[in-house]
């Protein structure tokens, strides 16, 4: 797992928000996260807490939206939902689906004061 | 630092020095960028602005003293970018490089030996080894006469885009020649890495089992190439080809999957096939590049 690498990289976003916007302190994190993205989310609770220790988003809460799982189905020319990368397409049940979305992880939003 | 993932960061270092002093000069031609204590580069606004940080300022119509910012930032954002500068800086030379990614144990360090001896003939190759420690493979590298260099990360568990690009200042891969990224053994985090490279080739070795891909379904997304390896152990194990082949397919129809062994050399044949189509790839690409970037001394 790779979640402590994230949190550096969040904290590496707030401080530079907090640089250039010139606020003081975080009040709560919003990260978008996909289905499918690499990421255990109660891992990166754990790392957050410790990699944002001493930083404007020391105590922050964190916030983690999920975003479902989408892709391109070839045999149904359609859009569809999976929950996990080798779901076969919910409508035809083949597996040539190309995934289009749900793999992003993004800070969305800052609270601040 | 973590005792939940084992990922530490700012502990990586390549060939005895750390990443965050000893190599701060970023890549080739590229003075620019200084490099944090973290051991991320620290780049300016206007930079930032290059990868997609909008006009953030966004406020909440509250009227405590809190309020929303919208952010909308990739948390790798800065990995990204910095992959993009390698990723151009090796298509400005005619360079492919390939990411191999694998369990530790899969035959990635044995594989790249058999590739280098068949290869060197015609084509320089040189070596980015990651491993947390030691630099065994990368002295098992340099045997074959190549150019090889370790980079240990410590604690944590990939390269990433600085690590590479730091690699590539040092070894200086020549114009028109193969850069072959041996990644830490481990199938989840180097998924998430882009480090500029033309494609990820992962191993899978018939002794981890037929399911892999279904458990590891990020990585076999992530890649272009499957290589199965160690098939000359298939008569004595459990290991059905067909039925990995099928999985790796669920999670990426456009995978494409060589058998191999990188004892025997069975299947190299297509495999350096594969590679010569994306050396052509890459230098055939190189006249209009090197014109973009002549400009900026690349
Ligand atoms: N029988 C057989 N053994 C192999 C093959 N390829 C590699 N091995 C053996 O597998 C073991 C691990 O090989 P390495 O090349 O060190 O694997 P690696 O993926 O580089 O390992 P890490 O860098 O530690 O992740 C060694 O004992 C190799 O000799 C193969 O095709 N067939
Ligand atoms: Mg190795
Ligand atoms: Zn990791
Ligand atoms: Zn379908």
């Amino acid at each position: 797992m790779h979640e402590m690498s994230l949190a550096e990289g969040i904290r590496q976003i707030v401080e530079e928000t907090a640089r250039h916007q010139g606020f003081g302190r975080v009040r709560t994190v919003v990260l978008e996260i996909g289905q499918l993205a690499v990421v255990e989310p109660d891992s990166l609770r754990f790392c957050f807490d410790a990699v944002m220790k001493g930083g404007p988003a020391d105590g922050a809460v964190l916030q983690i939206d999920r975003v479902p799982g989408t892709g391109w189905c070839a045999q149904c020319a359609a859009q569809v939902e999976i929950a996990e990368l080798y779901d076969p397409c919910p409508r035809c049940g083949g597996y040539r689906v190309q995934v289009t979305g749900g793999t992003e992880m993004r800070v969305k939003e800052l609270e601040i004061e | 630092m973590c005792n939940v993932c084992g990922c530490g960061a700012g502990e990586a270092r390549i060939e005895g020095l750390p990443t965050g002093q000893g190599a701060r000069q970023g890549r080739p031609g590229d003075a620019a960028g200084e490099v944090s204590p973290r051991g991320w580069r620290v780049t300016d606004s206007h930079e930032a602005a290059h990868y997609g940080r909008g006009p953030a300022g966004a406020q909440a119509p509250g009227m405590s003293q809190a309020r929303m910012l919208s952010i909308e930032q990739r948390i790798l954002a800065r990995n990204d970018a910095l992959a993009d500068e390698n990723r151009r800086w090796l298509a400005g030379r005619g360079i492919l490089a390939l990411n191999l990614v694998s369990s530790p144990g899969a035959g990635k360090t044995t594989l790249l030996v058999r590739t280098i001896e068949a290869l060197q003939a015609r084509v320089p190759v040189s070596v980015v080894e990651g491993d947390q420690q030691t630099s065994f493979d990368a002295e098992r590298i340099r045997a074959t006469g190549a150019p090889a260099l370790q980079i240990n990360t410590g604690k944590g568990c990939h390269l990433d885009a600085l690590m590479v690009g730091q690699a590539l200042s040092r070894l200086a891969p020549p114009v028109d020649s193969v850069l072959l990224i041996e990644n830490v053994g481990n199938l989840v985090c180097p998924a998430a890495f882009d480090l500029g490279e033309r494609a990820k080739v992962v191993v899978l070795s018939v002794t981890e089992g037929d399911d892999k891909p279904l458990k590891y379904p990020n990585m076999f997304a992530a890649a272009s190439l499957m290589l199965i390896n160690k098939t000359d152990l298939l008569p004595y194990v459990d290991f059905n080809v067909d039925k990995a082949i099928d999985f790796a397919l669920r999670v990426n129809p456009a995978l494409v999957v060589i058998p191999v062994s990188a004892t025997t050399g069975a299947g190299f044949d297509a495999w350096l096939d594969w590679v010569d189509v994306h050396l052509d790839e890459a230098r055939t690409v190189v006249p209009l590049k090197a014109d973009l970037y002549a400009g900026k001394g690349a």
